[in-house]
């Protein structure tokens, strides 16, 4: 019987007896639904197996080992928080990583974000065969694989250099530079060979985005009363573009925080006071030389929070696009 | 009176500012494109110089007397290796298509119900596919490493095969894609009684030809250059290397090699850029569907 027969009706706790009670019913429902779509499950079935093996597997073991210390050959041995605290309070050289690998995204990582932007809205409005000559040429080197190396004969050490020579000829240096030896060029060649190698896939969706960009849109602005074409940029095709700006930020973030291949091949490995060591090689140093797995995973959880962070942080910020 | 005049006065200065806008920004597009094609330039131009040109002090930019010598220098090279040349070439092509064909397949096969048939976790697992576009492949590198000796995978084609099956801005590129495609010309076939493997396969996939041209193009482009840091770690018989890895072998021949490395790199460049060429337009139409929605 019911206890309190007068007293105030308790809300919430039917509904919620109800809700237990249609549960089996909803996940009957679930069920049905599944096998509804079994072609659906059958057709994702090969990729996302791969995907979860190398992809979403991977993070998480990355997570949980990163708390272990583990060289595989010995099963993992909990240790805490002892890994990060190593990584931030003892090992000079994460530091000297992190330094780096900050730097060298806040530059490359804004600078290409815009100058592909910058650069595809030029492109737009040239004519056609122009325009695909243009993206080519500017795209190139991202898809060019090792020709990066060309920079290495750019900027060799003697005076056959072409930058030494170019200099000595102007007679800006007297004598010829180690550009690739000299911690205090390291990180600025590698910059300037990141942003050579930037205009990659964001590029081309900012092109592709702003041909597609609703023409009527500007007529309406015309009427609206956008003065001039900085108006037009910012009222009306960066909002309209908002998808690819976001696509692109995602790219470039990623891009400028893993660096690591031009820095080993055109540097080495490790360089001259660790002046181009970045996260990535760092880890590339103890994953796969060291094996000192559970510490390398402790690396790598901390690249994945940055990047993340910084993702999720941009994201907030080109939200206020054309405000 | 007055407004008028004020405003034709704002207009012919607004116009006389842009254009000198307009000049300086063309003139910074030609500098950057400039400074973007000196290193290509230089690569073709190398790898048809004679060696008195390679050495010649103050170094030249552009081949004097072009020569085809770099690249029987490089047949030479490799007609006294220990495995036959011919054999990386095959290592070179054979990842980079099986790799690209498996990934358009299945990343493809996948694509199509992510954007077009509602089942359950569908959006949970595209989330996951746009959070993993969000961290670099070197993040779960250790993991890797452990999962493919534990599948009994190191020094097999596989080891670099199937995680490049998964790669995820190929899936993300082909559901976006397919997201355009109307839905009632899936639903005519389906009425008619077509399975969704006959709807994907032969509706689907012919209408999404741009986008697996792209696909092709990303994955093609990391295959070819595979030989980076990942596959050192996976492949060690000198049998199943590819190109990219005698590239460095050759290179470390020194300054005598100079030459055929300038070849071998205008080789390995060509692959990409001339797929690209052919591919552009479809790329371009691809692209226009990239953007990712808030």
């Amino acid at each position: 019987m019911n206890p309190n027969p007068i007293g105030p009706p308790e809300t919430g706790s039917p509904s919620r007896v109800a809700a237990l009670r249609a549960l089996p019913a909803r996940i009957g429902r679930l069920f049905r639904e599944m096998k509804k779509n079994k072609h659906a499950y059958a057709l994702i079935a090969p990729y996302f197996l791969i995907f979860g093996t190398f992809t979403v597997f991977p993070v998480l073991m990355s997570l949980a080992l990163s708390f272990t210390s583990f060289n595989m050959l010995e099963p993992p041995k909990w240790v805490g928080w002892h890994n990060y605290a190593r990584l931030f309070v003892q090992d000079d050289i994460f530091l000297i990583a992190l330094k780096n690998t900050l730097l060298f995204a806040l530059i490359t990582g804004p600078i290409s974000y815009m100058a592909c932007f910058l650069f595809a809205w030029l492109i737009n409005e040239l004519p056609p065969k122009p325009r695909a000559l243009l993206t080519l040429i500017l795209y190139a080197p991202s898809i060019s694989g090792n020709t990066y190396l060309i920079w290495q004969t750019l900027f060799a050490s003697d005076s056959y250099g072409y930058a030494n020579s170019f200099l000595m000829k102007w007679g800006v240096i007297m004598e010829p530079i180690q550009w690739l030896q000299d911690p205090r060029f390291m990180l600025g060649i590698l910059i300037l060979v990141q942003l050579w190698l930037s205009l990659g896939t964001s590029f081309l969706a900012f092109i592709a985005g702003l041909q597609n960009v609703d023409r009527t849109l500007y007529e309406a602005g015309a009427i609206d009363g956008i003065r001039n074409r900085w108006q037009e940029l910012w009222f009306i095709t960066l909002p309209a573009m908002r998808p690819q700006l976001l696509f692109g930020a995602v790219i470039q973030i990623t891009l400028a925080f893993s660096v690591a291949e031009i820095s080993i091949y055109m540097i080495g490995f490790p360089s001259v006071d660790y002046a181009a060591h970045t996260i990535v090689t760092h880890l590339v140093d103890y994953g796969s030389i060291r094996f000192e797995m559970g510490y390398a995973s402790a690396i790598a959880t901390v690249l994945f929070t940055m990047m993340l962070c910084t993702n999720l942080l941009t994201r907030k910020l080109l939200g206020k696009v054309g405000e | 009176m007055n407004n008028q005049m004020n405003m034709k006065l704002k207009m012919t200065k607004r116009l006389n500012r842009s254009w000198a806008v307009d000049i300086m920004l063309f003139l910074l597009l030609g500098g950057v494109a400039f400074f973007m094609a000196i290193p290509l330039i230089f690569t073709i131009s190398n790898a048809f110089k004679p060696i008195d040109e390679i050495f010649v002090f103050p170094p030249k930019m552009l081949v004097r007397h072009p020569t085809l010598k770099n690249f029987t220098d490089l047949v030479n090279i490799f007609s006294d290796s220990w495995v036959p040349f011919s054999r990386y070439v095959f290592n070179t092509f054979f990842i980079a298509i099986t790799g690209t064909v498996g990934h358009v397949i299945i990343a493809s096969a996948a694509a199509y119900p992510l954007a077009k048939i509602r089942f359950p976790g569908r959006n949970f697992l595209f989330s996951l596919v746009v959070m993993s576009l969000m961290f670099t492949a070197y993040v779960t590198q250790v993991p890797n490493y452990m999962t493919i000796s534990w599948l009994n995978l190191i020094n097999t084609y596989w080891a670099i095969l199937l995680p490049s099956f998964g790669m995820t801005l190929g899936l993300y590129l082909m559901k976006q894609f397919m997201e355009q495609i109307p839905d009632a010309l899936l639903e005519a076939a389906k009425i008619d009684g077509a399975s969704e493997y006959r709807v994907f396969w032969t509706i689907v996939m012919p209408i999404v030809k741009p986008a697996w041209l792209t696909l092709i193009i990303f994955s093609l482009q990391s295959l070819w250059t595979n030989g980076s840091v990942t596959s050192h770690k996976y492949i060690y018989s000198e049998q199943l290397k590819t190109v990219d890895y005698v590239f460095g072998q050759i290179a470390s021949g020194g300054l005598v090699r100079t030459g055929p490395v300038a070849a071998v790199t205008l080789l390995m460049m060509s692959v990409p850029i001339i797929v690209f060429i052919v591919t552009q337009s479809n790329i371009m139409q691809t692209m226009s569907t990239s953007g990712l929605k808030e």
